[in-house]
């Protein structure tokens, strides 16, 4: 359980020391003492957005982290066979990080108002985002057809279990950006709100591209 | 940071105003009204499993009396009883529906940040019971794993509900971690983002802190149930090994090799262990503004309570092999967790001072609430004391399957959330549905909930010293028990049924009140939190009418020197408070 430790450990201190700054010598009791820093009422949308965006990716970082904790456990254990991962998985990883570079540019487009390089932008993180998840599918399938069942080997079920839970977040944003593209491509929507949704898009994609890597690493590794 | 003006945020409001019925009450995105329809659905799920624990008492105190109960339908009365009054009532009571309720009006906020999202955790919930109460009518029935479900016997041939029972039981607690997920990041958002002006972190009621809290500890910790969860599905469905190690079952050979059922139980207490003060928490908050209102007193040592609760938030995630103390790990793990068990005993036992100092020299009303609050610290000091015993791993052997932890667990755990879900029930009734209950059945439905508790479970701290196991059916070839023990054991039986049947009062006084009640004063409490300013009683739509109103001061001012009133409200500024400005300050 140390990953699982070590990435809870991480968030409860930078929780700690945003919560000591708010709340250090703050003698409430005290009338007026707090008016300089005072909280000046509820914030925008925005910003709301981001700190449920920034939540979730903890709860969703806490999983992965609890399953590669249970990873390294049932690793120890005498039965384990280390697999071999497909080579196809290489590619997909590519697609994942050229779809990762391709939505910041568009981002930045969105930023800076440059709206012409928006829909080849999104069109382009797309088809590499789809590509990677029907990639992985793919190397189900190779797997499946060299007799490497996800009953064969604790390490293979594993195997299934990782690339399948990371696509499922996956196609989720994918939800996320169908919406988001929908709007450009039919040219309706609040354009503020569209690069918004671009935004927060690129924050998921770039965490989704990290949790890849560790668990690509991890299983490349063992 | 980008602020909102106040009047383009009440304008926005006006857009979703409901004006049907179906939109009012059912398809609602109303904080106030998805906090109603979590508490009514988690008390009838809730109400289920009591009728499940007195069937058990039934079969316990007066074994063999009853045909109906066969040890088969025994396990699943216990795994269903367990799981739903930890996860689908008081997880969901605390968090759904006291959340729900308490985080926008004492935050001075309209709503949620994110009202759909709201409303889809409340359906995701409900679709989540559903499924757990579907599981009594399949084939096989429920399942009789135990409340953790521990692997192997979870899934083994000869454990009731092996087929479709755990399969349901599993897709149930995924569906509700999501629930809990869109839910959390709902509470969590709020608190961080829509608190009103003025309304500084440290100047939240510890109602705000606990939950708050104990949102962000389910969010971290409800992930290894999750896991967990996933992975039995798979051991159980697609034959993996993740947990199920090469066992012969019943003779012939179920086709695992290898897996780990210790990797179970660690995902398991991972997040059982945090789930306990997901359920202590907001009960802990909400306690002491009970206390602090109905004793006219500020809470003593507000900043410690605040740090005290997150302390333990924190510590909750390091004891949770305390649990384990009898699977067969390393010992040195559980000298480990013996201090840390330890630890989080010194913030717990700070909050208890805390609170009865907060009664000291208070101006203490004996009303309903305030008789649950007190009950609350009664039962909450007995149920943490004898966890110090447990948490000791040389006590916990001989100890651990006995009567000793079931009567621990249900003191901490158990009494103590549910008599704070009625003082709060009691407390924010007139604010809920505005009307007042009969308080004298109210102070009937105390005294015999709280002395009847004991009744139940302080016999059995005895039974458990003696050595009567848990979890048995009947008590077999255990001659070393003296007769007296099946007696006690038909005391507590009658003692827990006339428990159950006394929560009928409650019922039936707060039907009388929704239906002749009288209309209550919109503060009846003279409370200083927002919830009982707002302009409307019940509050409407939006809670604050035109404009959102302004914070100036703590949750605790009471009894302040040189004030008229007993109390301030949080929306008081120096200037307007009865006495002037020139008082303030001093106390």
């Amino acid at each position: 359980m140390t990953i699982a430790l070590g990435f809870l450990a991480i968030i409860l201190a930078t929780l700690l020391g945003w919560l000591l700054k708010q709340t250090f010598n703050a003698a409430p009791w005290e009338m007026e003492t707090v008016s300089d820093t005072a909280h000046y009422g509820p914030f925008g949308d925005d910003k709301s957005k981001l700190i449920a965006l920034l939540t979730f990716l903890a709860v969703v970082s806490s999983f992965f982290a609890l399953i590669l904790s249970a990873y390294s456990l049932r690793m120890e254990l005498g039965d384990w066979v280390p697999m071999t991962e497909p080579q196809l998985l290489w590619t997909n990883t590519v697609m994942l990080i050229v779809a990762s570079g391709v939505f910041q540019w568009t981002r930045n487009a969105a930023v800076v108002g440059q709206q012409g390089r928006l829909q080849p932008g999104l069109l382009i993180t797309g088809v590499l985002t789809l590509g990677f998840v029907l990639g992985q599918f793919v190397a189900w399938q190779q797997l499946q057809n060299s007799g490497q069942l996800i009953t064969s080997n604790p390490s293979n079920a594993f195997f299934y279990f990782l690339t399948g839970a990371h696509a499922v977040h996956i196609l989720g944003g994918l939800y996320v950006w169908a919406r988001a593209t929908l709007k450009v491509v039919l040219g309706t929507g609040d354009a503020a709100k569209i690069r918004r949704s671009i935004e927060l898009c690129t924050i998921y994609w770039h965490f989704l591209l990290l949790v890849w890597l560790v668990l690509f690493g991890l299983l490349l590794s063992t | 940071m980008s602020y909102v003006a106040f009047a383009d945020r009440d304008h926005e409001q006006e857009h979703h105003d409901p004006d049907t019925f179906i939109t009012k009450y059912i398809y609602s995105q109303d904080h106030k009204v998805i906090a109603i329809q979590y508490g009514l659905t988690a008390i009838f799920v809730g109400l289920i499993a009591l009728g499940l624990s007195a069937m058990m008492r039934l079969q316990l105190g007066f074994p063999d009396e009853f045909s109906f109960i066969n040890p088969e339908n025994y396990y699943q009365f216990i795994t269903m009883h367990g799981m739903i009054m930890v996860i689908y009532l008081l997880t969901a009571l605390f968090l759904g529906g006291f959340g729900n309720y308490l985080i926008p009006l004492m935050c001075g906020s309209r709503d949620m940040v994110f009202p759909f999202m709201n409303m889809l955790s409340y359906w995701f919930y409900l679709v989540s019971v559903i499924i757990l109460l579907i599981s009594f009518f399949v084939p096989g029935g429920s399942t009789g794993a135990g409340w953790t479900l521990y692997p192997p016997q979870a899934i083994s041939q000869g454990t009731p509900g092996i087929d479709l029972g755990i399969i349901l039981m599993l897709v149930s607690l995924a569906v509700f971690i999501v629930a809990f997920t869109m839910g959390g990041l709902n509470y969590v958002t709020t608190v961080l983002q829509a608190r009103c002006k003025g309304m500084t972190l440290m100047r939240m009621p510890l109602s705000v802190w606990g939950i708050f809290i104990a949102t962000i500890l389910g969010l971290l910790a409800f992930p290894a149930l999750l896991v967990s969860a996933i992975m039995m599905l798979f051991d159980k469905t697609l034959m993996t090994s993740f947990f199920m190690p090469a066992i012969s079952s019943m003779g012939t050979d179920p086709g695992y090799s290898g897996g780990s059922p210790i990797l179970f139980q660690h995902l398991f207490w991972f997040f059982g262990h945090p789930e306990v003060y997901i359920v202590a928490l907001p009960a802990f908050g909400i306690v002491s503004d009970l206390l602090s209102t109905h004793a006219r007193k500020n809470i003593f040592g507000y900043r410690m309570m605040v740090w005290a609760i997150i302390a333990i938030g924190g510590l909750s995630f390091i004891v949770w092999a305390h649990h384990m103390y009898v699977s067969g790990m390393n010992p040195y793990f559980g000298f480990f967790f013996a201090t840390t068990t330890l630890i989080i005993a010194v913030p717990t036992a700070i909050k208890v001072y805390n609170w009865v100092l907060t009664l000291w020299e208070g101006n203490i009303h004996l009303r309903v609430p305030m008789l649950f609050s007190i009950g609350f610290i009664f039962t909450f000091i007995h149920g943490g004391l004898t966890g110090l015993f447990l948490g000791n791993v040389t006590i916990d052997l001989p100890l651990s399957d006995t009567y000793f932890v079931v009567a621990h667990f249900h003191m901490v755990m158990g009494v103590s959330p549910v008599l704070v879900v009625f003082g709060a029930i009691y407390h924010w009734w007139p604010k809920i549905t505005g009307r007042m209950y009969n308080e004298t059945l109210g102070k009937w439905h105390f005294w015999m909930t709280f002395l009847g508790t004991y009744a139940i479970y302080l016999p059995m701290h005895y039974l458990g010293f003696a050595g009567v196991p848990r979890r048995y059916f009947a008590m077999g070839n255990t001659d070393f028990l003296p007769d007296s023990a099946q007696d006690l054991n038909a005391a507590i039986t009658v003692s827990a049924l006339f428990v159950a049947a006394t929560q009928l009062l409650f019922f039936v006084n707060m039907i009388w009140s929704l239906v002749k009640g009288p209309k209550s004063d919109p503060n009846p409490w003279d409370a200083t939190t927002l919830e009982w300013q707002t302009p409307d009683h019940p509050p409407k739509h939006g809670n604050w009418g035109h404009h959102l109103p302004e914070v100036h001061r703590w949750a605790y001012d009471y009894s302040v020197p040189g004030y008229e009133d007993d109390f301030i409200p949080q929306n008081v500024s120096a200037d307007d408070a009865p006495a002037g400005r020139d008082h303030g300050g001093e106390h």
